[in-house]
């Protein structure tokens, strides 16, 4: 341990150098380990393994927090912070790259892709993530965004003699890329206008600077149009209902949920750290890309019929009320967005369990026709898939309810009455789609084909998500609580 | 045990639920049985209040109090007044009967309905009981679900549409009033500091009376489409006719009591300035008598039985808000009894619309005509149910419509005055249909071999009839109970007009 990698660097980084190593160690040996095709599901175990030691070692940063009483572990010299924000972020990670590994294995089976390195992949988008949540620094951030998104742009191209997986992830390539330049440009010019990299500098040094600086306006204006890009966020939302719906569904979930939390991550480092100043800025444009996510997310999704694209649409939609929290500007909003990406996780990820369980060689079972009847041949996916989709609805007593009502409450809180009534209206058009599926499992009748199969994981994984949706949803003190210590400000 | 008895009420239902879950879906006779138990067990534990319920006391009683989410301030809290005793014990007996009611009318996926039948239970009497706004708005929506599922799984022809169309209205109602609950939530933070969505709490913010004007129009919105109210009724007479008869029993008889139920406890109490305003009274006001017109005329003409019932809910429903806007004693305690007397009659008349649906699955009132000679006895409860949907004397109807337009008189004699056309019209349409349906010669031969009433079916009657004796002969617990929270909402809303009496007890006392 030198000058430059004290034992508190190493500790703060510990959890990235696990999931790289096991990473690297599923890409070097996978062929050597497992050499037949039948035999790669038992890397399931493996990556069970390494996130079992990434807990250990976000327990540890944790713990550590709590003994030495400081809000916050700043390592290498204030590139990486570890604090409440950052360990809840991880832990939401974790969860959600698990049940990933979980659903995974049957469907890749089934597609006859069964590689080692969707595993390996899986923990390096992770790895991403790690940075995205816990860099307090703009190159270090924009490293970890670019890890975790090429990462998926394999992913979700993982089906390689499947041309809508192969479409979807040129057009992912194509369009990320291009969004992250837009993001290089205005972290560019936020060092050009500081001559730091360090967020917390930057914030310092624009405090200084007039709102009117054009200099200042196209550093911010980039900064949101590659955030917003990555969110998922209308008018940068094109490539969501493609990408997730060429994807293979269990990359889709680990898209929809993990991505999306690290988005958020990102956004809140940024706009609740070095852009806070300048909040009369971004507010406005904000507020309306809120708002114009959540009307197109909602109107698209009416008029889906593969249940996969209409749940990707829906995943705008969400993203639009996670801005919004964003836009309410005091710390129930930051709260609320917080914790809607974690009950984001469970929810939005159980509903695509169903699609996978469901899926089948050649037959993709993600139509609504392919839900008809569920309800007679698998009373206990419909029932499970019922719960996901009154949560994604919003309807107490599940946890989806308490994450729009926190937006809500922010909303109200900080004077947007307007707002809160144009995303409270919404609400009622998202139970419509959201029905559809309900009505086609519930109430009409089964054709033949295809059954619901579900492997253990999955049926793990179903009883995680359904648990966690209702829990929260019931016993909400203590993760409310919890999001209390994610606050940067 | 009376410590949580509210709580034991409350969770009966959903034990009968978790027992259903055990049970094989085969076994159908097992998963009635077991419904049914747990429905009467439901009503049994409810019979406590009754008995324990002191009439002269202020306030709320059988209290429950304990932290839920104790971050946002949200409480589970239970607490029942003379108001929410009323519509409680009419939820017990409801659920019960309209559990009772669906023995032979329910082979498909058993199981599933009476998981939902029960399910509902548990939702409706957390609205009665609930003193958290936040906890009341849990259970409000809790409601719609297993609703949505009745009419979706087991209603009629078109019940897809029903189903949607009744999730939709309530839930953008809901919604709303969702942030009116926001709003009072944080003025009372602002005034005192503290979070809280304790009901008797928000009572003590004072809101600026422009605020107030539109909190009430948002939690007008959502009371109103549960009413419901003119113009937002149109989901009614399609969710009412394309239920299940269980499902238009509850939906008649108890959910839609919920939005008046609202009114009383949340929109006058809280938002009194507002509730006074003339603007506020004669729009509302102008609303119910439309909508007793409306429904009645409407009813005139239907050619359904059910639809005919259905309509004939706005104009009743019409009379419950009409008396609340009243503002005064007499119209909030008959628009009370009158919610009660609706549930009843128009329970029965759904119920009567199943017997017969059971039988000849139709509902056409063209196909019938004659009844009275095939099935006596169905024609005698059919015509108890009608005249006490009718307001005949010494019947529920009577005692609840006649104080209600007292209480409109007292206001301004011109609303009494078109109430009472509602009322002449109720009675036209009533008669008419029972003409055409019981009385004269056997039309339509198919009508010939119609079996009587069962004695389960007759057992699903006899405590409605006698219940509707019972108000409409003897009134006076009912009054006596509603006496205490009714002078203290009217005392709110306007303050002096009608000074408070002393609690009956103490006259008691005094003059002994």
């Amino acid at each position: 341990m030198s000058e430059y990698y004290t034992a508190l660097d190493h500790l703060a980084l510990l959890p990235a150098i696990l999931l790289g190593l096991f990473g690297c160690a599923i890409f070097l040996f996978d062929f050597w380990l497992f050499p037949k095709a039948s035999d790669k599901s038992k890397l399931t175990w493996f990556v069970i393994l390494a996130e079992g030691f990434t807990a250990v070692a976000l327990w540890r940063q944790f713990s550590y927090l709590q003994e030495s009483g400081l809000p916050a572990l700043v390592a290498f010299r204030g590139m990486l912070s570890i604090d409440g924000f950052t360990l809840f972020f991880n832990a939401m990670f974790l969860v959600a790259a698990l049940l990933t590994a979980l659903i995974s294995y049957r469907y890749l089976e089934q597609e006859g892709e069964h590689q080692g390195e969707y595993y390996g992949l899986l923990l390096m988008a992770q790895c991403g993530m790690f940075f995205m949540a816990a860099s307090t620094e703009l190159v270090t951030l924009f490293v970890g965004l670019e890890l975790m998104a090429l990462t998926f742009y394999v992913l979700v191209g993982f089906l390689a003699r499947d041309k809508r997986s192969n479409e979807a992830a040129m057009k992912y390539f194509v369009l990320g890329s291009f969004s992250s330049a837009f993001l290089a440009y205005g972290f560019s010019l936020l060092y050009g206008l500081t001559g730091s990299t360090r967020m917390a500098d930057i914030g310092a040094l624009l405090e200084t600077r007039p709102m009117t600086d054009p200099l200042l306006m196209l550093a911010v204006g980039c900064t949101i149009v590659g955030v917003l890009f990555k969110l998922g966020v209308a008018p940068f939302h094109m490539w969501v209902p493609d990408i997730y719906e060429g994807a293979p569904t269990p990359v889709t979930a680990y898209l929809s949920v993990a991505s999306k939390a690290a988005a958020v991550a990102m956004l809140l480092r940024l706009f609740e750290g070095p852009l806070a100043g300048s909040r009369e800025l971004w507010e406005p444009v904000l507020a309306a890309a809120a708002i114009l996510t959540i009307t197109v997310g909602n109107l698209g999704a009416l008029s889906q019929s593969s249940v996969k694209r209409m749940l990707a649409y829906s995943a705008i939609a969400h993203a639009g009320y996670m801005l919004l929290g964003l836009v309410a500007g005091n710390a129930t909003g930051i709260k609320g967005i917080v914790l809607y990406a974690f009950i984001y996780t469970f929810m939005n990820l159980g509903a695509f369990l169903v699609l996978i369980g469901l899926h089948r060689k050649g037959l993709r079972g993600e139509n609504l026709e392919d839900l008809n009847g569920l309800m007679r041949t698998n009373g206990f996916a419909s029932v499970a898939m019922l719960i996901f989709l009154v949560s994604l609805a919003g309807i107490p007593p599940t946890a989806g309810f308490l994450a729009k009502y926190y937006i809500f409450l922010a909303l109200i809180e900080s004077g947007h009455y307007y707002l809160a009534l144009i995303g409270v209206l919404y609400v009622a058009v998202a139970i419509y789609y959201y029905f559809r599926v309900i009505r086609a499992m519930f109430f009409e009748e089964p054709d033949a084909l295809p059954q619901l199969r579900m492997s253990r994981g999955l049926r793990l994984a179903f009883a995680t998500a359904v648990v966690a949706t209702i829990g929260i949803g019931i016993f909400a003190e203590p993760f409310v609580r919890l999001t209390g210590m994610t606050l940067l400000r | 045990m009376t410590d949580n008895l509210l709580s034991i009420i409350l969770l009966t239902p959903l034990a009968g639920l978790l027992a259903l879950l055990f049970i094989p879906s085969a076994n159908k006779q097992a998963l009635r049985l077991t419904a049914n138990i747990a429905g009467f067990l439901g009503f049994l534990v409810s019979l406590p209040l009754v008995f324990g319920f002191d009439r002269f006391a202020e306030g709320y009683q059988f209290v429950e109090n304990f932290e839920w989410i104790p971050f946002l301030g949200a409480r589970y809290h239970l607490g029942l007044d003379g108001i929410s005793l009323l519509l409680v014990m009419l939820t017990t007996l409801m659920g019960f009967l309209a559990i009772l009611s669906s023995w032979n009318a329910i082979t498909d996926r058993t199981k599933s309905y009476y998981a939902m039948l029960l399910l509902l239970q548990t939702g409706m009497i957390g609205v009665f009981l609930a003193l958290d706004f936040f906890l009341f708005y849990v259970f409000w929506e809790i409601v719609l679900v297993p609703m949505y599922f009745l009419i979706g799984v087991w209603g009629g022809p078109r019940k897809l549409y029903a189903a949607i169309k009744f999730f939709l209205y309530t839930l953008t109602g809901s919604v709303l009033m969702l942030i009116a609950i926001l709003v009072l939530y944080f003025q009372y933070h602002q005034e005192f500091g503290v979070y809280t969505f304790g009901i008797q709490e928000l009572l003590r913010i004072s809101l600026p009376v422009a605020t107030q004007h539109w909190v009430f129009w948002l939690l007008f919105v959502a009371f109103a489409i549960k009413v419901p109210m003119f113009p937002f009724h149109t989901w009614l007479p399609d969710a009412h006719t394309e239920a299940p008869t269980a499902g238009s029993v509850i939906l008649a008889a108890v959910l839609l009591k919920m939005g008046t139920y609202g009114f009383v406890r949340f929109s006058l109490p809280l938002l009194p300035d507002a509730s006074n305003t003339a603007t506020i009274v004669q729009v509302v006001v102008a609303l119910s008598l439309v909508g007793i017109l409306y429904g009645a005329f409407v009813s005139l003409v239907q050619q359904d039985w059910k639809k005919l019932v259905a309509y004939s809910s706005v104009s009743h429903l019409g009379f419950c808000t009409l008396g609340i806007f009243a503002l005064n004693p007499n119209g909030i305690a008959g628009s009370i009894i009158q919610q009660v007397n609706h549930g009843i009659s128009t329970g029965m008349l759904f119920l009567i619309v199943g017997v017969i649906y059971e039988r000849r699955h139709t509902r056409e009132i063209a196909e019938y005509g004659g009844l009275a000679h095939v099935m006596p006895k169905f024609a005698t409860v059919f015509a108890f149910a009608m005249l006490s949907s009718a307001g005949l004397p010494m019947l529920n109807g009577f005692v609840g419509e006649f104080t209600i337009l007292q209480g409109a008189f007292e206001r301004n004699p011109l609303w009494a005055a078109l109430g009472v056309i509602g009322i002449v019209l109720g009675a036209a349409y009533l008669l008419w249909l029972y003409q055409r349906t019981m009385l004269g010669k056997v039309t339509n031969r198919k009508n010939l071999g119609l079996a009587d009433l069962s004695w389960r079916e007759m057992a699903i009657f006899a405590p409605l009839i006698v219940w509707a004796l019972w108000i409409g002969i003897y009134p006076k617990p009912y009054f006596e109970v509603l006496e205490q929270p009714v002078a203290r909402i009217v005392e709110r809303v306007r303050p002096g007009v009608y000074p408070p009496v002393p609690p009956a007890r103490n006259v008691e006392a005094a003059t002994r």
